[in-house]
């Protein structure tokens, strides 16, 4: 089999798993469904790893190659394929997130166990994992586009999966929402490809746009802003990114999946499939290097503040993808992709691990509340530090090569991206941080009651109410099931977080410095045209860049055993001092806060405007009373001979009757 | 005998038909005045049948019948279902179909 063939099984198997859990819902019993969903994640991963072995057997200037399965759509003077574009960018993310995702089925089919939607759950999971190997395979903008707002669908559908919550629903439309504002900005900016190079295919777009765009042409610039509107609403950068941290309604292991490992960087990888694009357009790619950097800086800062366990790791999610951004953007492709590999596994992981306290905590998600769990939890307490090591970029883990390759690539850059880099540490210090501040808070200090329950053997037990509300809920279908999984009770949450742990420690070895260049040398042919190739550092500043990034995360995280486990209280100390900055970031730099003044209540405005004044006033009023005005007065004496009496209706009948005798018998006579 | 005394025996039925069905206010007696009118018809049709010779007439009549006992069966379960509804049997309170 070839590539391709790999290529349409990845994508054939989520697909399979999707339509027997979705339509068999019915009749499989207990945990099948989960099993079935594993099983199809991890037979599309097996197929990536086909695909994978038979791309690397080709010579290296053939390894980008398109099948077409059928004509999808054919007008006058365009032809869209159904085809796949199979080369080592999309095969990376193919392993990626299959590889990831089929860890989190195997984790959600112990923690979604006593859920009621339990197959809806899983059907919708392999929808997800379709839509977004359909969106890494895609070899043209349309199908791009259809995987896109596919998996924006699936974001929806599970983040809202406890309908009954209605700060889930709320949620669920949020991210819908923003969604749709990047899917329509994609849309766009392919108009405009399609109407300059006169094709939708990524090979003849990237091939025709040197012939039709002189560098920096200002539609391609434009179009470029409008590609990156859609990577920031899918990868939750600023300003788009506030759905993101509402989208930890959903259940744990969907934030481990669609909001932390896979589709959240779906940006990233649109910009790196579209990078020849952007190195015709420097001033996009500035614009979104600079963007990155904010956002990385911002969402670090809010994190220090989150008292949420899952919204302290979704603002972390937001900041990491500003790096990733960052990376793309100053043209470290491959860096940028490493980063997003490993950030992967540290990410998923760390969910995972605020999942199974969540479980412990019997669904409270507060960190206020926690603390202590380091006994009562060992598994869970290893393998989350192991996830928070990799994120604060502990020396010689997996985070520690990723992050700092795109930091060094930044400065090499020189001029101002010098700043970018440095902002980068500086956030890099904030992430070691707050990253340590979950660890010390959750799982040192005096265990909690739910923590001493725990050391005694048994499960604490909540009444069921919404973490972010407080309300009661019952446990009814569209609600969390009455029961809670914790790590260290479940082997499938065991086997889904171990391989996760050793990956976040090890997984930075495939890219050292001067020792190895695994991830860089596969994903050579894609990024081959790159005009950038000679910008990269040397390995001495790469090494000197590792060096300052282990001593600022040593630095971050001896402060963070400082504060909270050496002078504890002291944070407090400093809130009581700062409170104007503690509501500043607690407030999450007030951005909900403006969008609901700037778009939300101006349209609410407009909208009571339109329905009082313009229906009510002008169409009911007016238009349709004076229709209906006229309407009556016309009709006043038709409608007076319909008395509605018997009688009178026979009398008329017999008058008409008889005057028609009348009338033939005079014509005749 | 000459066919204008079945004529006129049968104009007279039908005014009589007709002055019941305007004057009355019971439906039942409506129905029967109906009846009245639809005989008298069949009256004249068979007696121009009789003065042609020939059949048609007569197979009219006979249609005549028929839809006079469809109307009728109709008319009784109207007049059963305001019945039942307890409604007034006056023709005059029934007037919903006022424009």
């Amino acid at each position: 089999m070839s590539a391709t063939d790999y290529g349409w099984l990845v994508l054939a198997f989520p697909l399979a798993g999707l339509l027997v859990t979705s339509f068999g819902w019915r009749v499989l019993p207990g945990r099948l469904p989960g099993w079935i969903a594993s099983a199809a994640i991890g037979l599309a991963f097996l197929a990536a790893i086909g695909a994978l072995v038979q791309i690397q057997d080709l010579p290296a200037d053939q390894r980008s190659l398109v099948d077409s399965a059928w004509t999808y759509a054919a007008t006058a003077d365009l032809r869209v394929d159904m085809a796949i574009f199979v080369d080592p960018l999309s095969v990376f993310m193919c392993l990626v997130v299959s590889g990831v995702s089929f860890l989190i089925h195997v984790y959600s089919v112990a923690y979604m166990g006593g859920d009621r939607g339990y197959a809806r759950y899983f059907a919708y999971l392999n929808y997800f994992v379709f839509s977004m190997l359909l969106l890494v395979l895609a070899a043209n903008f349309v199908i791009l586009i259809i995987g896109w707002a596919f998996v924006g669908a699936a974001s929806y559908l599970l983040i809202s999966f406890w309908y009954r919550r209605g700060t889930a629903t709320y949620a669920g439309i949020k991210a819908f929402v923003m969604n749709v504002i990047g899917d329509v900005g994609l849309v766009i900016a392919t108009f405009l490809l399609l109407n300059e190079t006169g094709t939708v295919n990524f090979r003849q777009v990237f091939e025709h746009a040197p012939d039709v765009f002189a560098t920096d042409d200002v539609t391609l610039v434009f179009a470029c802003l409008l590609i990156l509107v859609g990577a920031f609403a899918k990868s939750a950068q600023l300003p788009l990114h506030t759905w993101l941290p509402d989208a930890m309604e959903g259940p744990t292991p969907v934030s481990a999946l669609i909001h932390a490992a896979t589709m959240v960087t779906a940006g990233v990888y649109l910009i790196a499939r579209t990078h020849p694009l952007f190195e015709l357009a420097p001033t996009a790619a500035d614009i979104s290097a600079v963007i990155g950097t904010a956002t990385l800086l911002f969402a670090a800062t809010v994190a220090l503040v989150v008292t949420d366990l899952k919204r302290i790791i979704a603002y972390s999610t937001i900041s990491q993808i500003g790096y990733m951004v960052l990376g793309v953007s100053v043209a470290a492709y491959s860096a940028g992709l490493f980063h997003l590999m490993t950030h992967a596994f540290f990410k998923a992981l760390l969910f995972m691990g605020a999942g199974s306290v969540i479980g412990a905590m019997s669904g409270i998600q507060n960190i206020d509340r926690m603390g202590g769990f380091r006994r009562a939890m060992p598994f869970t307490f290893v393998t989350f530090t192991c996830g928070a090591l990799a994120l604060a970029a502990f020396p010689l883990t997996s985070g520690f090569f990723s992050k700092d390759e795109v930091l060094a690539f930044t400065l090499n850059r020189g001029g101002g991206f010098v700043v970018l880099g440095i902002v980068g540490y500086v956030a890099a210090a904030l992430t070691g941080f707050y990253a340590f501040r979950m660890v010390f808070r959750v799982f040192y200090g005096d265990p909690v009651p739910e923590a001493r329950e725990l050391e005694d053997g048994h499960l604490a037990h909540h009444d069921a109410a919404n973490p972010m509300t407080g309300e009661a809920e019952d446990t009814d279908v569209g609600f969390p099931g009455p029961e809670h999984a914790i790590a260290e009770r479940s082997w499938p949450m065991k086997a889904a977080m171990g391989p996760l742990a050793l990956l976040a420690l090890v997984a930075g070895v495939v890219q050292i410095p001067g020792v190895s260049d695994v991830i860089e040398n596969f994903l050579e042919p894609t990024f081959e045209d790159s005009r950038f190739r000679d910008t990269a550092p040397s390995e001495g500043a790469e090494v000197i860049g590792l060096v300052v990034g282990g001593l600022i995360s040593i630095a971050a995280i001896t402060v963070a055993f400082t504060v909270y486990l050496r002078r504890r209280g002291i944070t407090l100390e400093w809130r009581d001092r700062f409170p104007a900055v503690h509501r500043f970031l607690e407030h999450k730099w007030y951005f909900d806060e403006l969008y609901d003044a700037v778009f939300v209540r101006p349209a609410a405005t407009a909208g009571s405007f339109g329905r009082r004044v313009v229906e009510t006033d002008f169409v009911q009023g007016f238009i349709v009373g004076g229709a209906t005005g006229i309407v009556r007065v016309g009709t006043s004496f038709a409608r007076a001979i319909q008395t509605g009496f018997l009688r009178g209706y026979a009398l008329l009948l017999l008058l008409g009757l008889a005057a028609l005798g009348l009338y033939f018998l005079i014509a005749s006579s | 005998m000459d066919v204008v005394w079945f004529l006129v025996l049968s104009a007279f039925i039908f005014v009589i038909g007709a002055a019941g069905v305007i004057v009355r206010r019971d439906p039942l007696v409506i129905l029967l005045c109906l009846e009245l009118m639809l005989n008298a018809g069949n009256l004249a049709l068979i007696a121009f049948a009789r003065m042609h010779g020939g059949q048609a007439g007569q197979v009219f009549a006979l249609i005549v019948m028929v839809i006079a006992a469809c109307e009728v069966v109709i008319g009784l379960g109207i007049i059963v279902a305001m019945y039942r509804n307890r409604l007034q049997i006056d023709v005059d309170e029934m007037t919903e179909l006022r424009g």
